[in-house]
């Protein structure tokens, strides 16, 4: 391997690595703005120049090849020296925006004026002035002041989402970025810009001055969006999801995630319609009750219907936990006739990471034994069963029943018992019998698997009314550290919901079954011993990086 | 004691003690008809100078504007964690404005570390130090308590603006 002495430190590089990747990949952090491990090199924001042995003059790390026997200075005088010209370059006609900027706390230029900078500029004439508050595309926002101009977004947009929208235009310091005319900055991908971006140039639309980035804790999780499961940081505060940003996992989705999945795959979470209670049906009206005598109806009523005139429904977007739980209840029941519902969308898909399969699980749930057509149990006979009053009852965890293609309004009419787990209200909710609200993905342990049979965890980042945060180990924020209960905001709201596992844990307990689960992980431990795709893995294993399961080929349809 | 002798014994005038008595009387007569330093508060009250630190107070611009942007600086630099703030975005220049901002008074200490950081000069310490609530929630202002006319203000700025 060829070596290369760094700050007098000898590392190995790949041939055709530049200084800045090499130095990178030992921890050699070296100053950067437009280069980004993922994009083309354009090697134009010039602060990360580095002082070669033997080169007359400085040169850019991020363009400049590694060599046998280089030796490189980061951080002598002459480096330095140039790289403060460089930020003070930059900062001339860069606004003081930072109290009302929402980069700020994330900001790259921030950084480096803090640790690369004087601290004071010389530059008494009056700054640059250019357009601020621009839509340049449907779910971003253009600030022209506070761009440096480094060409990420251009990049991101042609290199990456395949969409060639951004150009520079003007010279000089009226340089600014644009949209050809007419168009909107539109791509699916678009907000991934946001992220890259060095500044706050480009901002989020749907966040916009939310919340500042240091009042919210970070929860690694896996976006519910699509079967893709990319990596996600859920960001929380005051119990409430804010904004969702992608996390870097190669084998899955890269640095990136859909604006989609992004925007809209957290919403229900905060929602209105969020079942609050458990609720039974009494003369005709849902009404609250207690768990306990919810727990105790459903399993009564469960008991009243024999196996064969019994349904259960698992859910793609319930974890493997939820429907292995649900596929052994079915099992000491001895109930066969058990299905789950498709969410995909034709057509609605990409070489890039969009999935047509809208679950995040479908997989997982197979493999945990629920799966579409099981036993040759499809839902077209489950709603010819009900119809003809064949299936009597049905459970159905974290679905909608009347998402079933061809079910209309009196598909389920004949249907004497409705138990159903739901996180949200929906017409399966309104028609049940017995409603348990169920805990969302953001609120619960698990795991999923995803279309290419990477296993992933998620973890709880919103706290409901059965968890503490700093009982349960959760992600806090120096305001959930130290805030108490007369503090406002530690009185955001808790749901009383329970994860489906629990729900039917306890239903299982109260039929008398040996259901004895603390936490998601003793489900998943057993699982690792029960089903042989999943053997020899644990949540330790599975990390926050996922794992990939051995098994070559996962049948989702049987 | 008895082996312990004085330095020196007392002199006879010493030994009367009269000019002493004297001595203390005068001294209480001419405190006895200075000016009275103590406030009957609460029916007189103290007007502390423009350095004193009394309740933190959001400035109010002319036009009934607050001057805050809502950057969050003052909620992050408070040690007690008395303030929280809650931006939403307007139509004005500033873009940002503060559509919730609360400073829980039983958090306070007072430090003033709120009106050293903000960028914007809109939050300082007012006058004020009559903070009397019957329940928690009381405790808590919000921006109908906290947003004051710059008039009434202007000492403290003047002082910022001096000594900051």
């Amino acid at each position: 391997m060829p070596k290369i002495i760094i700050d007098s430190k000898e590392i190995e590089f790949k041939q055709g690595q530049t200084i800045i990747e090499a130095a990178r990949e030992n921890g050699i952090d070296i100053p950067h703005f437009c280069w980004h491990p993922k994009l083309s090199v354009s090697g134009n924001c010039r602060v990360c120049l580095v002082e070669v042995e033997k080169m007359p003059k400085l040169v850019i790390s991020c363009a400049t090849l590694a060599a046998d026997g280089m030796v490189v200075n980061t951080r002598s005088e002459k480096t330095l020296s140039a790289r403060r010209a460089v930020m003070e370059f930059i900062l001339i006609n860069h606004p003081l925006d930072c109290p009302i900027c929402d980069e700020a706390g994330e900001c790259k230029l921030q950084d480096y004026a803090y640790s690369h900078s004087v601290g004071e500029s010389r530059f008494v004439e009056e700054k640059a002035h250019n357009i601020k508050r621009t839509e340049i595309g449907p779910r971003i926002m253009f600030d022209a002041e506070r761009c440096i101009s480094c060409s990420r977004c251009i990049r991101f947009s042609s290199e990456i989402a395949g969409a060639n929208q951004l150009t520079f235009t003007k010279r000089g310091d009226r340089v600014t970025i644009s949209t050809f005319p007419g168009e909107s900055f539109d791509n699916p991908y678009s907000m991934n810009t946001v992220d890259i971006c060095p500044v706050g140039a480009l901002t989020n639309k749907d966040f916009r001055f939310k919340s500042r980035v240091w009042e919210m804790s970070a929860t690694k999780s896996i976006c519910t969006g699509c079967s893709r499961g990319c990596n996600i940081d859920i960001w929380v505060r005051n119990n409430k999801i804010m904004r969702l940003t992608p996390r870097n996992n190669e084998q899955v989705n890269a640095d990136w995630m859909c604006d989609n999945g992004r925007i809209n795959s957290f919403k229900f979470v905060n929602a209105e319609d969020r079942i609050d209670s458990v609720q039974v049906r009494k003369e005709g009206f849902l009404q609250p009750v207690t768990w306990e005598e919810g727990i105790k109806t459903a399993a009564v009523s469960l008991k009243k219907f024999k196996p064969h005139e019994i349904a259960f429904i698992g859910s793609p977007y319930a974890t493997n936990e939820d429907n292995y739980l649900m596929a052994k209840l079915a099992k000491a029941l001895g109930v066969q006739n058990i299905s789950i519902i498709q969410h995909s969308v034709e057509g609605d898909c990409d070489d890039i990471l969009i999935r047509e399969d809208k679950t995040p699980n479908l997989t997982g749930a197979a493999l945990a034994g629920i799966r579409p057509n099981y036993n040759g149990f499809s839902l077209n006979q489950l709603v010819d069963g009900i119809r003809q009053k064949k299936i009597k009852a049905v459970y159905i965890i974290e679905d909608d029943l009347y998402s079933i293609a061809g079910a209309d309004e009196k598909a389920f009419a004949n249907l004497e018992l409705l138990i159903v787990n739901s996180s949200n209200r929906n017409k399966t909710t309104l028609s049940a019998d017995i409603v348990f609200p169920a805990s969302t993905f953001a609120e619960k342990n698990g795991t999923f698997v995803n279309f290419a049979g990477v296993v992933q965890r998620i973890r709880p980042a919103v706290a409901t009314a059965e968890m503490d945060r700093a009982l349960d180990g959760m992600e806090m924020s120096k305001w959930d550290k130290f805030g108490t209960k007369f503090d406002r905001w530690m009185q955001g709201e808790k749901k009383d919901a329970k994860p489906t596992w629990r729900i039917i844990t306890q239903i299982g307990e109260q039929l008398g079954m040996k259901f004895k689960y603390e936490m998601a992980e003793n489900v998943f431990d057993e699982m690792s011993g029960a089903i042989k795709e999943f053997a020899g893995t644990d949540y330790d294993k599975i990390g926050s990086e996922g794992l990939k399961l051995k098994s070559e080929k996962i049948a989702v349809n049987v | 004691m008895s082996g312990m002798k004085r330095k020196k014994d007392l002199t006879f005038l010493q030994r009367i003690y009269l000019p002493e008595i004297v001595k203390g009387l005068k001294l209480t007569l001419t405190n006895m008809f200075r000016p009275n330093v103590t406030l009957q508060y609460p029916e007189q009250k103290f007007t502390p100078p423009a350095s004193y630190r009394g309740r933190p107070v959001l400035v109010e611009d002319k036009g009934n504007a607050e001057r805050c942007v809502a950057c969050g600086l003052c909620a992050r630099v408070c040690p007690a964690l008395a303030i929280e703030v809650q931006a939403s975005e307007t139509e004005n220049e500033k873009e940002r404005y503060p559509v919730k901002f609360e400073i829980n008074m039983l958090r306070c200490i007072f430090c003033g570390f709120c009106e050293e950081v903000c960028p914007e000069e809109a939050i300082v310490m007012s006058k004020d130090y009559e903070l009397v609530f019957s329940k928690r929630s009381d405790a808590i202002y919000g921006k109908d308590k906290l947003l004051v006319p710059i008039d009434n203000l202007k000492d403290r700025l003047e002082f910022l603006r001096n000594f900051k």
